[in-house]
């Protein structure tokens, strides 16, 4: 999984050579093995890795207030979206729909590295929501269906259907 | 720029080592675990730091890197890693170590939990050679780690084993003394003591461990279908079963009554909570309690338990009084009326009851006062006086229901006895302001009545000895157990058993003779009294725990009554009752997402179900597709077209008909010879796991879950069909045919299996399937036996019957009829009596329906109705040169529909009144 999701970022930030990874424990954690140094561990350090190989610094934020919160979010989906139970899902959802109710992306107004690792892991949790669920969460649907049509990113997920693109939320019938 | 945190969180220790370290300013503000700082987020999270830009940061690591950026000190590569192996790694170790630690008093155990990650640092340690993880200077890695290690590594009495570089990388940052008085700051000296309030709060270390063996945030039932890999011995394990035969025992649907607990099998009585008798059950009940519980009771006919499925309308009370008085009937008479409005829907949706019964009997009262009796004889009743409301003009004493008066809180002036509905709190029927009579009007008085009260209190320590055992025992839900734990939390106290009122069951003690026993003692006794109605030998289910296994059904808003105060009345009884063994309590299932309302006319209820054309047991089965089980769903109309057209005509009900279709058209109606391949074999492996994992759900009761493996199924079988194409191969040579006629062969069959598993949800479907393919009805007591097997039960040679389509599609324009019909506001008078003029009730539903912010073309158009009348009859009292005051009146309510009639039309968007767009 992980690695699909480094190889669809690979791809995404349009580097020439795929590298190579491996994966290390139960959790199938990946590991990149580098040439000029240690091996690196873990999906958001390789993330990183690969975003300032292919000089796009500004994908990890702008400023350090920016740098901070895309940590901080990239440290979300591989904690608490990673291996959420279930019941956590719904916390999960209605947290971020509140969270993105004044923001285009992640970290504001600027799409980061946090779009696109929040993006993969929200995917599983939105596939199996029906219509009516996936309208109690207009914002992060919103959110989604944005990044999921953010060129050249989706490469390994199907795209999820956001119907009914209602103006006005709809609670009577 | 701020930072929140909080004493004994060991989080918060490392942001203040990283302040101290770093060396950056910022305010400190200590504050409770509980304070939510961070807006967005449910749960609270600290420490907490709000940026100079107002963004929250509420992860610790995040903000110990900013405030070592800030400084100056950008984190390097190898930090990044050290920082996200300490979230991802070691902290769910940590969390489960310190849970141990702390309140569970196992220090001995920590040292394996954290084993792990310790090795792994010790390891980096030794072999990087350097004084720090990432170098020669300390490093927010270094911080971060150390602060998330303290509390452990400094407590000698864990021994978690000598690891010489970790040791010395960890004195060396000890000696950091902006580390330790950091941790003097958050442990206050006392050490992980200092953490029992915040451990406390944890979500226990459950998500930790979930976290530590798999994670499983997808679907269980749709994400492992794809990945699961089939190995060869399940394969040859699920051929093997594919050949064995099929059980000649007797049928199981085959019942002699009365059915009675027997030695050496495994008896469950099922109940059912018993619906009030005074409505129209609508499909949240439904769903709730007798369709969740008809399905478990026809699962286990299948898997062969001796089941007894009781039910009963509960019939006392005032609702009933209430009731009676409205329709001009007596209360027997709405009773006789409405049992049997309820026996006819539940006889629609095909509730197979083994008996239905009713409250109002002679048993019930038998039974009662002789529990009663046993209760009183014991020592568990107190008396009491109590203050209520009589009025002197009806000659009785008012129950809350029956009383309306000004709200003590809010002044809303229609406040009920009990609730006030507008501002929703609880009031004593003493306290309203200006009560009056519901029936004549006329105020009460209070006076004082003498009461018996069940001594909850006296009771609890044997409750809760029973509780622990059958909650750990049983298969309680989690809310189950929840609300009971938070009823006891809060401590029991004596209940008022007797009420003043007629249409009860009496109390037999000379000292009350003219009370009933209030409803909620009584009704539950009718569980007893109805299987004593039943057969005579109901002590043999009722008084035989050792035999018996009791499972109740309910929706939560039930469940203290069966968890705690109806055992208390059997166990305060001590006649060796038999307790609830099983507590399955839904959550609730919402219309629209909106609640299901008589009054208001929203919602389906049991007896329009059938008026809709809908079969019942497609209504079963969207029913049980989202029964709120483990968390509220709703209905929603468009969503079960989907599912019927999607699920059962495109996907269960396709691969049905088509499997049978090859058979009648290829094969002139017999079941080909099958030649098993690998691939079979796989498919073979793929259903018999699935049917596993129905009946492990079943066993447990996960209803819905369940259901998601049949279609699961039948999703497995359109595959194979379709990557095998037998209508070209049948066209093609002898291996050719002979591999149509194999993939024909198992598809028929895994289309009878599916037969059997829709038992339970769907009983006229299953027995349909089971006619088109002429299959034998051993087939049924045998695929579902042990951990299921499924046999080849239509051999070849098999003479299969006619094959029609199972179900239809469910069109838009019917579907948005429906949904317009039963979205409320239907005008027809709710309720006889009342005699108020016909704009007024609609208009007071609309103002309910308008604050929810919702453009409404229906309600538009009811209230542009009752605007005209409205706007009629003040032009027809001014004409009449009408008083002032009552044309202001009337004017008044016309501009208050008019405002109602603009945010439903959608032009104001504010749900607020806006007084300057009165049109």
């Amino acid at each position: 999984m992980a690695l699909r999701e480094l190889s669809s970022l690979e791809k995404y930030l349009g580097l020439k050579k795929p590298n190579k990874y491996t994966t290390q424990g139960d959790k199938k954690v990946p590991v990149l093995q580098n040439n000029n140094g240690p091996p690196l561990v873990g999906l958001v350090t390789i993330g990183c890795h690969l975003v300032k190989e292919a000089k796009r610094p500004k994908l990890l934020g702008d400023s350090a207030e920016s740098r901070a919160v895309v940590q901080q979010w990239l440290e979300y989906r591989v904690t608490s979206l990673d291996g959420c139970s279930k019941e956590d899902n719904k916390t999960i959802l209605k947290d971020l729909n509140l969270y993105l109710q004044d923001k285009v992306y992640m970290a504001g107004s600027q799409f980061t590295l946090a779009d696109t690792f929040m993006y993969f892991g929200i995917h599983p949790l939105l596939v199996d929501l029906a219509i009516q669920e996936k309208e109690q969460y207009v914002n992060v649907t919103r959110w989604f269906d944005h990044i999921q049509h953010y060129p050249g990113l989706r490469h390994h997920l199907p795209p999820v259907a956001v119907l009914r693109n209602r103006i006005y939320t709809s609670k009577h019938h | 720029m701020k930072l929140f945190v909080s004493e004994g969180n060991p989080h918060c220790l490392k942001v203040l080592a990283a302040l101290e370290v770093s060396g950056v300013q910022c305010d400190v503000q200590y504050v409770n675990h509980e304070e939510r700082v961070v807006p967005f987020l449910s749960r609270p999270a600290l420490p907490a730091l709000i940026l100079p830009s107002g963004l929250h940061l509420f992860s610790s690591n995040a903000i110990c890197r900013y405030l070592f950026e800030i400084s100056g000190q950008d984190s390097s590569e190898l930090c990044n890693q050290w920082l996200e192996w300490e979230a991802t790694d070691l902290q769910p170790a940590l969390l489960q170590a310190l849970h141990m630690a702390v309140l569970q008093g196992k220090g001995s155990e920590v040292s394996k939990v954290l084993q792990g990650p310790l090795n792994y640092l010790e390891q980096s340690l030794s072999k990087g050679n350097t004084p720090y993880l990432t170098g020669e200077a300390v490093s927010v890695a270094d911080v971060v780690l150390w602060a998330a290690l303290y509390p452990v590594l400094s407590d000698s009495s864990l021994a978690l084993g000598e690891r010489t570089s970790v040791k010395a990388w960890f004195d060396r940052g000890a000696v950091m003394h902006s580390c330790q008085s950091a941790a003097q700051k958050v442990l206050q000296g006392k050490g992980l003591q200092g953490m029992k309030s915040y451990m406390q709060r944890q979500p226990a270390s459950q998500s930790s461990q979930c976290r530590g063996t798999q994670p499983c945030n997808s679907n269980p039932a749709e994400g492992e279908e794809s990945d699961r890999a089939v190995s060869a011995e399940e394969m040859e394990a699920a051929a093997l079963t594919w050949s064995k035969d099929l059980h000649a025992c007797p049928l199981a649907t085959d019942r002699q009554h009365p059915i009675l607990p027997q030695e050496g099998r495994r008896n469950l009585l099922v109940t059912s909570a018993l619906p009030y008798v005074n409505n129209v059950p609508h499909l949240g009940n439904i769903i709730g309690c007798v369709l969740s519980s008809d399905v478990f009771c026809r699962y286990g006919r299948l898997r062969g338990w001796n089941m007894l499925f009781i039910c009963g309308t509960d019939e006392y009370g005032t609702a009933t009084e209430n009731k009676a008085r409205e329709e001009g009937l007596t209360p027997q008479q709405i009773c006789d009326k409405y049992h049997a409005i309820h026996s006819n829907i539940y006889k629609w949706f095909q509730i197979d009851f083994d008996f239905f019964g009713r409250t109002t009997t002679e048993k019930q009262t038998e039974i009662a006062q002789n529990i009663f009796w046993r209760i009183h004889k014991h020592g568990f009743l107190v008396e009491d006086i109590v203050e209520q409301l009589r009025c002197e003009k009806c000659q009785r004493f008012l129950a809350d229901r029956f009383v309306e008066g000004i709200c003590p809180h809010c002044s809303y002036p229609e406040a009920r006895g009990d609730q006030c509905d507008k501002c929703g709190r609880l009031i004593n029927a003493v306290e309203l302001r200006e009560p009056q009579c519901k029936v004549c009007r006329q105020t009460p008085v209070i006076r004082s009545s003498k009461h018996l009260f069940l001594d909850l209190p006296k009771l609890e320590a044997q409750l809760v000895q029973w509780l622990e055992k059958s909650t750990s025992t049983g298969d309680w839900t989690a809310n189950a157990k929840q609300i009971t734990r938070s009823w006891l939390r809060d401590g029991l106290k004596p209940r008022c058993i007797t009420r003043d009122l007629r249409w009860g069951t009496p109390v037999p003690h000379p000292d009350f003779k003219d009370k009933v026993f209030y409803v909620w003692f009584d009704a539950p006794i009718g569980y007893l009294s109805i299987t004593a109605n039943y057969t005579d030998e109901w002590e043999k289910w009722w008084k035989n725990p050792h035999q018996v296994e009791l499972y109740n059904f309910m929706a939560k808003d039930n469940v203290p009554f069966h968890s705690v105060v109806f055992p208390c009345s059997l166990l305060g009884a001590q006649d060796n009752y038999t307790l609830v063994s099983h507590l399955i309590a839904t959550e609730y299932l919402n219309y629209e997402d909106t609640k299901f309302s008589k009054s208001r006319g929203v919602g389906v209820f049991g007896d329009m179900a059938k008026d809709t054309g809908i079969p019942s047991d497609v209504w079963r089965f969207y029913l049980l597709y989202v029964r709120p089980e483990g968390q509220d769903s709703a209905f929603s109309w468009a969503d079960m077209a989907m599912k019927n057209n999607s699920e059962l005509l495109n996907n269960l009900g396709n691969f049905i008909n088509r499997a049978g279709m090859f058979v009648a058209k290829f094969f002139e109606g017999c079941v080909p010879s099958m030649e098993l391949q690998q691939e079979d074999k796989k498919l073979l492996a793929l259903v018999g796991w699935e049917l596993q994992q129905y009946i492990q759900l079943l066993d447990k009761v996960k209803i819905r879950d369940a259901l998601r493996h049949i279609l699961n199924i039948s999703r497995h079988g359109n595959q194979y069909i379709q990557v095998n194409e037998p209508w070209k191969k049948i066209k093609g040579g002898d291996t050719e045919r002979q591999r149509a006629g194999t993939v024909t062969g198992v598809s028929v069959n895994i289309a009878c299996l599916l037969s059997v598993m829709l038992l339970p949800y769907m009983p006229t479907v299953s027995q349909t399937i089971r006619d088109q393919l002429n299959a034998p009805q051993s087939c049924v007591n045998t695929m579902l036996q042990g951990t299921g097997t499924f046999v080849c039960s239509l051999s070849a040679g098999h003479r299969i019957g006619t094959v029609s389509p199972l179900f239809q599609k469910l069109e838009v324009d019917q579907i948005e009829a429906l949904k317009k019909k039963f979205g409320g506001q239907q005008k027809t008078a709710q309720s006889p009596g009342s005699t108020q003029p016909a704009a007024v009730p609609a208009a007071a539903a609309a103002a309910e329906a308008t604050t929810v912010n919702g453009v409404d073309p229906e309600k538009a158009k009811q209230l542009t109705q009752a605007v005209t009348e409205q706007g009629e009859k003040v032009r027809a009292l001014k004409t009449q040169k009408a008083e002032k005051a009552v044309i202001t009146a009337e004017v008044a309510k016309l501009l208050d529909l008019k405002k109602q009639l603009a945010l439903a039309e959608g032009k104001s968007p504010e749900p607020a009144p806006q007084k300057g767009k009165k049109k």
